[in-house]
């Protein structure tokens, strides 16, 4: 996606998938795993993390515009393809932030092997079952009309207005295919790896997780419970903020995140 | 040509769409009455045994939630009519391969209706709509690949004659398959798939011999499929070819011109049979090229722009044919020559508040006023003609 915030671009192949690679900044490698709609890469919140990292924003198979091969179908082959994919760039100690279902493909690489991991920062992430078979844990965005899941996903639903009727049919593309991807990997189950929750306690590093007061699609409670479910995770909400909270409240997610990560790269 | 009777068995007495979101797939049930929809069933059961007695064939389908079709499990109304009728064919138009859970168990159900109807029995497979989607659970993305998988399964199902065989796929793993029935037709009974726009899928169809069919579609889109799938088909004559080619429109007969308008009308409530539009398109139902239509607000879903159109656009499309018995055949001419001819006329009869008596009116003179006309009009002609001669 040509945009004045892109940094440089290339395309990697890892296995027989051409991944698009963004890398903005210098310093500590930090790879962030950007939200199904591709909102968080266009955030101000990149520049300020690029300040202080070497920002490595990989496009997921089937986002942006990495290829989506048949045989990616479940949230284990992505998350085998991005640990692939971290072998490939060689960094190590990696910061590893994800946003939504970005956090989610993160917290499922990070059940599987954390060589390259140095700390993780979910911030508002799908993915796992809560409750029992009749509770819907995340609000059906497919069901419900667009309207509708604007209101469930925005603190004030204004925020999530975007015009798409001046966009060039080259961002449009990658917006129907961000869409597409989503249901392909997430109709069924819906939003969730039934096997995740019970995979979380493999977690070993230092984790974050970060969640909208705000957000209507998966409650704070889930993000509690998801917290919960990885051994020393810190919870922090941000008031006023939906599904988005960095969007929405930036200063108050910064405060928030920064100071997680200068913490941790004191340890460190 | 030969000529379908069909209705979708609706149920018409819903609330005002205005005052509801959607009829299909979250009208509450609620609004549902078992003893209307007993005396509709029944209805639609007894329209389809007239279809018999009048020499026309007999085509069903499957919907669900929703309250243009009651037909939920076509398998059981086929099996009914096996039963019930003695001449007609009974094509199911089709069973929704992609939504359905095992592919072998629609074998076997297709296999026992062909025995109890004696072979009289058509096989339609459908990628199904996309607002099944949201009753089904079926990834919208996979459909189509489902509904290949699917069908090949049937079809070894049904023709493989020696044992068990088992099957490794991607979306169904059989260990031991051996149907006991097989279909009483050998190998086994015709297939028929649908199609609207996918041009890779039809000529899929046509290389495998089966029949393909076209619904509700303005006769320049239809030519343009046809086409395609004529110049893919496997048959070397082109009679053959077109015993293959079906097309769908709303019909309705009157003896005058004004009880066709009536007729017509009423079953033109089909078409506005209102879904909210996140149901009529999930995400990967359709290609990539027109949800980028639907993000600059040109694409609403693939047959609404047509169905908006009004009655008179309808008719001149083909969409519907209705009128006298000579102005319907005149349309159905008329259409022959706009898509380069078909040679199967599925017929919706039925839909809306359509009584049973206006249905079995405009059924009655269709079939004796207008069918024998088509049938001499667009016989299939004997092959090799020729070489019979010599």
């Amino acid at each position: 996606m040509a945009d004045n915030n892109s940094g440089n671009v290339e395309f990697l192949k890892i296995q027989d998938v051409d991944l698009e690679v963004e890398r903005r900044g210098a310093g500590p490698p930090l790879v962030l795993l950007d939200d199904e709609e591709g909102l968080t890469r266009e955030s101000p919140l990149v520049d300020e993390l690029a300040k202080s990292f070497e920002v490595i924003i990989p496009s997921t198979p089937g986002f942006g515009r990495s290829s989506r091969p048949d045989w990616i179908e479940t949230m284990d082959d992505i998350a085998y393809l991005m640990l692939d994919f971290l072998d490939a760039t060689g960094v190590e100690d990696a910061t590893l932030i994800g946003f939504s279902l970005g956090g989610w493909i993160a917290a499922e690489m990070a059940t599987k092997n954390v060589t390259r991991i140095g700390r993780l920062a979910l911030i508002d992430p799908y993915g796992i079952k809560v409750r029992g078979p009749w509770d819907r844990d995340t609000q059906d965005i497919w069901f419900l009309t667009k309207e509708e899941v604007q209101v469930l996903k925005y603190a004030d639903p204004k925020n999530g207005d975007i015009d798409y009727t001046e966009m060039p049919d080259e961002k449009l593309e990658v917006i129907a295919r961000n869409r597409e991807s989503l249901a392909r990997f997430c109709w069924q189950p819906y939003m969730h790896n039934p096997k995740l929750k019970r995979r979380l306690h493999r977690i070993s590093v230092p984790t974050l997780v970060i969640w909208g007061a705000a957000d209507g699609v998966i409650t704070t409670d889930y993000g509690k419970a998801y917290a919960g479910e990885i051994p020393g995770a810190r919870f922090e909400v941000i008031e006023n903020g939906g599904h988005f909270p960095h969007l929405e409240q930036p200063e108050l997610f910064w405060e928030v995140l920064g100071g997680f990560l200068a913490d941790a790269q004191q340890a460190a | 040509m030969y000529a379908w009777h069909f209705t979708e068995m609706p149920y018409p007495d819903h609330p005002d769409p205005d005052t509801v979101p959607s009829v299909r797939v979250s009208l509450p049930n609620k609004h549902f009455d078992p003893k209307l929809g007993a005396d509709l069933y029944n209805r639609y059961l007894d329209e389809h045994m007239l279809a018999d007695d009048l020499g026309l064939n007999i085509m069903l389908n499957e919907h669900h939630q929703t309250v243009t079709c009651l037909d939920v499990a076509a398998p059981l109304a086929a099996a009914i009519l096996a039963r019930q009728t003695s001449k007609a064919r009974i094509c199911i138009l089709g069973n929704p391969m992609a939504n359905r859970a095992d592919p072998v168990r629609i074998a076997e159900e297709m296999a026992m209706v062909d025995c109890i109807s004696r072979g009289r029995l058509d096989v339609g497979f459908v990628r199904g709509v996309p607002y099944e989607l949201f009753a089904s659970n079926t990834n919208p993305t996979q459909t189509l690949e489902r509904l290949w998988e699917g069908i090949d399964l049937c079809v070894k199902a049904w023709t493989h004659r020696e044992g068990c065989f088992n099957f490794e796929g991607k979306f169904w793993h059989k260990r031991s398959v051996n149907i006991w029935p097989t279909p009483y037709q050998q190998p086994h009974p015709p297939v028929w798939i649908t199609g609207s726009s996918d041009k890779e899928n039809i000529r899929e169809v046509a290389r495998r011999g089966f029949t393909f069919a076209m619904f509700l579609q303005p006769y320049e889109k239809v030519k343009e499929m046809f086409d395609a799938y004529r110049e893919a088909t496997i048959y070397d004559d082109p009679e053959e070819a077109r015993r293959h080619i079906a097309y769908m429109p709303l019909v309705a007969t009157g003896e005058t011109e004004e009880e066709a308008l009536g007729f017509a009308k009423k079953v033109a409530w089909y078409l506005g049979a209102k879904t909210a539009p996140q149901f009529r398109n999930p995400p990967g139902y359709v290609p990539i090229s027109f949800n980028v239509s639907a993000l600059k607000g040109g694409y609403a879903g693939r047959t609404d722009a047509v169905r908006a159109r009004g009655i008179d656009y309808l008719k001149e499309q083909g969409v519907m044919m209705f009128g006298t018995p000579d102005q319907v055949f005149e349309q159905v001419k008329a259409f022959y020559g706009h898509v380069g001819g078909f040679g199967q006329l599925l017929m919706m009869q039925q839909a809306g508040h359509l009584s049973h008596e206006e249905t079995v009116k405009s059924m009655t003179l269709f079939a004796r006023e207008v069918y024998p006309r088509i049938r001499e009009e667009f016989a299939f002609k004997p092959a090799n003609k020729g070489a019979a001669a010599q």
